[in-house]
């Protein structure tokens, strides 16, 4: 079986705190499916039994971005949703990934018009332009592996002087 | 006497200084008359126990750019009665861009109407709630006017500080 059925007594391995949280963090990513338009139909193709998300462990599409490290915006952000997006990205706790998934979600893709932006990261930090149009569940398996090695390199430290958003409080009268 | 001459019958009728233009493409009539007659004749389109028009499937515009009257506007009626479409069109120009609502006639036509001021700019009269449909409220053009530049005007949408 695995490495402690060798063990013949109380085993113990040595290892840094930063290995072991980038290690447990990037095999654990629950992603935020954001899921606006067409994309979303592949990233829902891809939890499904034949692609399978569940084999990289984040098959847990947490639908209160409050629980999420990974947010996956896949479809196409018009200006008007585009703060909602922001609202969102925003409410997930730090440390946290964005994979603008497709070519409209990258640079607006083929809607080169008044509405569309062309591309989110002019108000979102994007980790991982995912090309295709739709990408094909595999393509979003591929960008999930990349963000899992980009995770695993994180040291804890990079993430402590994260500074908060600028929260805005709407009040109604 | 079918359906569309009856039709033409009644309206002319009804209203004898009203002139119509009409057209028959395919199968589908299409009235041109003065805008300021379109109350009128969307009442009596709707209340005419023979005609009912009670459907008033969508209401749009069309932007003809360079031409003496701008703007067309079409409105697209049904009848359930008698499975009858029926195509009303009106110019507006740019000088006096604006035309009735036909609220009071349709219900539905609120937010068809909104879309068309949205869009192209149109006033409705007497509308009784004339906001934008899609674009933010204070956002100052309309998309698809002609001149209006297709990738859109750099700024004048805000976005989310980064």
């Amino acid at each position: 079986m695995g490495l402690e059925a060798n063990l013949t007594q109380d085993g113990f391995f040595t290892t840094t705190v930063d290995a072991l949280i980038a290690w447990s963090r990037k095999n654990s990513v629950w992603p935020m499916p954001m899921g606006i338009s067409c994309c979303a139909i592949e990233m829902m193709a891809s939890g499904d039994p034949k692609y399978d998300i569940a084999r990289f462990g984040s098959e847990v599409m947490r639908f209160t971005p409050r629980q999420c490290d990974l947010m996956i915006v896949a479809g196409t952000v018009t200006y008007k949703m585009a703060p909602v997006v922001r609202k969102i990205y925003d409410q997930m706790p730090d440390p946290k990934w964005v994979i603008a998934m497709g070519a409209c979600t990258s640079t607006g893709g083929m809607y080169r018009s008044y509405s569309v932006v062309q591309g989110i990261d002019q108000f979102l930090p994007v980790d991982i332009y995912l090309a295709g149009c739709p990408p094909r569940p595999d393509n979003l398996l591929n960008a999930l592996i990349q963000i899992q090695e980009k995770i695993g390199k994180t040291k804890a430290r990079d993430f402590q002087n994260i500074k908060l958003p600028e929260l805005t409080v709407i009040q109604n009268n | 006497m079918d359906f569309k001459e009856i039709l033409l019958k009644k309206i002319t009728d009804q209203f004898p200084e009203l002139k119509i233009d009409t057209t028959d493409f395919r199968d589908e009539l299409t009235f041109s008359f003065d805008k300021s007659f379109i109350i009128p004749v969307c009442t009596f389109l709707k209340s005419n126990p023979d005609l009912e028009f009670i459907l008033c499937a969508d209401i749009t515009a069309i932007d003809w750019a360079e031409r003496k009257n701008r703007f067309t506007l079409v409105y697209n009626l049904y009848s359930f009665k008698n499975n009858f479409r029926l195509r009303l069109k009106s110019n507006v120009d740019e000088s006096d861009c604006t035309i009735d609502s036909v609220t009071s006639v349709w219900k539905s036509a609120n937010w068809q109407e909104r879309e068309t001021y949205d869009m192209y700019g149109i006033k409705f009269n007497t509308h009784p709630d004339l906001r934008r449909m899609y674009m933010p409220e204070e956002f100052e053009y309309h998309p698809l006017k002609k001149d209006f530049p297709l990738t859109g005007i750099p700024g004048s949408l805000p976005l989310p500080k980064k």
